[in-house]
């Protein structure tokens, strides 16, 4: 018997149209536990570094997390993982909602898709019965018009659906796929699109065993007002009308400048106003007490969910007021645009046709105001229409086809992915470790555990380590020492970088919603979840022994295989690169620094390869051995092939 | 024949146990759902199924539309559920979504065996502060709270043939079950 899990996965090959019902390992998740963990293993297995990510070999899987469809409050986050055309990369993302328990109702840990359908097709699974069925009807469709017409379709409105929109069927690599009140972002709609995949609805109505039911249940029941109660978990900052911190310190435009000045009590409160004027109300995800998306219904646009920092991106981005916002959103969610990366593809598209590379000719009728060219380039994209055919590729490669010098726009992207419009004094070492080395594209995906700024008051400060029963004990020590407006020391920075990316691979694994663990300890050290309390429901569930060590051990060996897939694409020291300009005051010698050391730390060699030792001690050996054989890794005697023994015959 | 006949009715102050709904505080979480499923299911909190769930969350996300729902007692004319709703700031007493018959019984049948299910407010020796959905849901939707009703009683029980008589009277009609009394006694 699997406990927590259901032990099979859906495989779908949508060039053939096959269906199969597949038992897994249960070593894999022992080894990896699930989401994130497990499906990087598939991709290793199955894609391999030649593979194009439109090639139908290309896989796009999206898996529940250990803990969903337990009674783990806040478990809910399904992975989303493929490569990317923009990054040639492994591509990551995760969204909330209801989707992942629902599928691990219905019997499946995964859905991993390969091949492409010749024509849209949307896929339904309801328990055992799975089908592809023909979604040429929807096409164009909006992402939430289309799931609603496919639970019409379908006469189950408590089915879950996934779905594209415009965007992705237009293979426009900012793609998102959108999910209730939630979107995977980073880039993985574009394949879903790519692989012609409208929409995945899914209604389960099995149970799912768990190793010790009622003492988990008494545990996780204790969550509900622990969560609720907590200030300082859930999205802070979508329940706050000041937005002085986002709109002073966050770059505008193109990532370029900072807009001080422009917060004043006024406009507080006219945005206050408005955002109470079109949120319809505020809501949650599955079996989660925090309410951090707000449905939006915004004048001649159809309602939709608004959540994170994409409540000013665009506006920002555009120089205009948070009633732009809104009411681009109403397009954007629809098309199934990400807020973090788009904006920026506008705001360059925009700065490019001021600096005259792009011209009357490529942009005819092109509005003069922040808002007006903003809606027209977003109609120009999701469409590849024109010079939008080049911009729905990113800015990264927007500049190079553009050329003309437009690649010397192209100032915010690192590892051809949009970073966010962050500009800022002194060079951070944590936060430079962050960007330069983390594998998930954005900076919300690996900060998060250590605080990012000192506590100035002793008192104050010993106030905060007291109850920060998150941390590690050597964080607590390193915090006390930390002096405000110093750098932690380059061994500090390393094991904080290590700390808060390897918490993420904790809640992309386990399923639990970032909010709540890995992004959410940096402000006050209040956690609920953690790398002390998360083992003890992850066994209770599970019904393996795991503590904090194990847990942390499978965390390093998903990031380690992560790592692997990426070095056997390519990745390598030399692109280890925040944008230039990220911090005005750079120190080049102790960035390469703190890379000799993150690198030795991790036991990677210094050109950010994982060594032969550092793999196989987290049972990746299969992966030192394919390092060898490309010749990534240097063979020695005892690992060089052997050679083919002879067989006599007889 | 010794069996006691006839109940005379009188009239006593009963506690009734009501769960109100403010349906501008429902954020769509559906813990309810979760908890409900793990307290009826057997042993206790041996699964967490919304399926199995005696509450809904009726979602329409487009429309906003968040509406928790309780599989309550089943009357074949009008509503006598003990639902009440917040709807806007105003409160609804009984539901009154529909006048007719009640939209939820659909919801709620056992997914294995497609028996109706139906909500106990959490009935547990010793009694619990109140039910489980109420438990788990922390933005306030969902409040309990007693009320006293003066309801009449049967004083006497009724014998155990008396109640086998009315079932099978209410299956097939009290003329099938007279006709067969009457030609079982011819018989004897």
């Amino acid at each position: 018997m699997r406990y927590a899990e259901t032990g099979f996965n859906l495989e779908i090959d949508l060039t053939r149209g096959s269906i199969e019902r597949v038992a897994t390992d249960p070593r894999l998740t022992a080894l990896h536990l699930g989401g994130q963990g497990t499906a990087a293993r598939i991709l290793w297995d199955r894609v391999g570094p030649d593979v194009d990510p439109f090639s139908p070999d290309n896989h796009l899987i999206f898996s529940t997390g250990i803990l969903h469809g337990t009674p783990v409050p806040g478990a809910n986050r399904t992975s989303v993982d493929t490569f990317s055309p923009q990054t040639g990369r492994y591509s990551h993302s995760v969204f909330g909602g209801f989707f992942g328990p629902e599928l691990k109702h219905a019997g499946y840990d995964k859905i991993v898709v390969r091949g492409k359908s010749p024509d849209l097709v949307y896929l339904w699974i309801h328990n055992d019965k799975v089908e592809i069925r023909d979604a040429t009807h929807f096409r164009g469709k909006g992402a939430l018009e289309t799931a609603a017409l496919i639970k019409e379709e379908l006469r189950e409105n408590e089915a879950q659906v996934a779905a594209v929109g415009l965007a992705a069927e237009n293979r426009v690599f900012m793609a998102t796929i959108e999910h209730a009140n939630s979107s995977a972002s980073r880039g993985v709609g574009v394949i879903m699109g790519d692989k012609k995949l409208k929409a995945i609805a899914v209604r389960g109505t099995n149970d799912v065993n768990i190793a010790h039911p009622a003492e988990l249940f008494e545990k996780s029941a204790g969550m509900y007002q622990k969560i609720y109660d907590n200030p300082d978990c859930g999205d802070l900052m979508a329940h706050e009308d000041d937005e002085e911190f986002h709109v002073n310190n966050f770059a505008w435009g193109n990532a370029r400048d900072r807009n001080k000045g422009f917060w004043n009590e006024e406009r507080e409160h006219e945005w206050t106003e408005l955002s109470n004027r079109v949120r319809m109300r505020w809501t949650g995800c599955y079996n989660c007490p925090k309410d951090c998306h707000q449905a939006i219904s915004y004048p001649g646009r159809q309602p939709y969910f608004q959540k994170c920092y994409s409540k000013l991106t665009y506006a920002m981005a555009a120089y205009e007021e948070l009633d732009f916002n809104y009411n681009i959103l109403g397009v954007t969610q629809e098309y199934g645009l990400d807020g973090f990366s788009t904006p920026q593809v506008l705001a360059f598209g925009v700065e490019l046709y001021d600096a005259g590379i792009l011209t009357d000719e490529d942009l005819p009728d092109f509005p003069a105001d922040g808002a007006g060219r903003f809606f027209y380039l977003v109609d120009k994209i999701v469409r590849r229409e024109g010079v939008g055919d080049a911009l729905a590729n990113g800015v990264y490669h927007a500049a190079r086809q553009i050329g003309k010098g437009a690649e010397a726009f192209d100032h915010n992207t690192m590892k051809k992915f949009e970073q966010v419009p962050l500009k800022l004094g002194m060079v951070n070492y944590p936060y430079f470790l962050m960007y330069a080395t983390g594998e998930k594209m954005n900076i919300t995906q690996i900060e998060g555990s250590f605080p990012q700024v000192a506590i100035a008051d002793l008192e104050e400060r010993k106030e905060f380590v007291k109850g920060w029963e998150a941390a590690p004990e050597r964080f607590k020590k390193w915090f006390m020492e930390w002096e405000p407006r110093t750098h932690p020391s380059i061994e500090e920075a390393v094991h904080i970088c290590d700390w808060n990316e390897t918490m993420h691979y904790v809640d992309d694994a386990v399923g639990t919603c970032a909010f709540l663990s890995s992004f959410t300890g940096q402000w006050a050290g209040r956690a609920p979840y953690h790398i002390h309390n998360l083992p003890e429901f992850v066994s209770l569930a599970v019904g393996m022994d795991l503590d904090s060590d194990g847990l942390w051990e499978i965390a390093a060996r998903n990031r380690n295989l992560i790592r692997a897939i990426n070095v056997r694409r390519g990745l390598r020291r030399s692109d280890e690169k925040p944008p230039e300009d990220h911090w005005k005051k750079r120190e080049p010698e102790a960035e390469q620094k703190l890379l000799d050391e993150y690198y030795a730390f991790k036991g990677w060699t210094n050109d950010g390869i994982p060594t032969k030792e550092k793999l196989d001690s987290l049972s990746l050996e299969y992966v030192s051995e394919d390092f060898i054989r490309r010749g990534i890794l240097p063979g020695s005697e005892e690992t060089a092939p052997a050679e083919p023994v002879a067989v006599s015959a007889e | 024949m010794t069996e006691a006949k006839g109940t005379t009715a009188v009239v006593e102050k009963r506690i009734v146990k009501e769960i109100k709904v403010d349906l501008d505080k429902c954020i769509g979480c559906r813990a309810c759902e979760m908890a409900c499923s793990a307290f009826h299911s057997k042993p206790r909190f041996s699964i967490t199924n919304p399926a199995r769930s005696r509450i809904r969350v009726v979602i329409d996300e487009l429309n906003d539309v968040y509406v928790p729902i309780r599989a309550g007692d089943y009357t074949p004319a009008e509503c006598t559920g003990r639902h009440k709703y917040t709807i806007n700031g105003k409160e609804y007493n009984e539901c009154s979504f529909c006048g007719v018959s009640c939209p939820s019984r659909d919801f709620f049948l056992e997914p294995d065996s497609g028996l109706p299910l139906k909500c106990d407010m959490c009935e547990e020796d010793p009694t619990l502060d109140e039910p489980w959905c109420v438990k788990v849901c922390r933005c306030d939707c969902l409040t309990y709270y007693e009320r006293e009703e003066e309801v009449e009683v049967e004083e006497e029980k009724r014998g155990e043939m008396e109640l086998g008589l009315e079932s099978l009277m209410s299956k097939y009609g009290a003329d099938k079950v007279l006709d067969a009394i009457a030609r079982l006694s011819s018989k004897s």
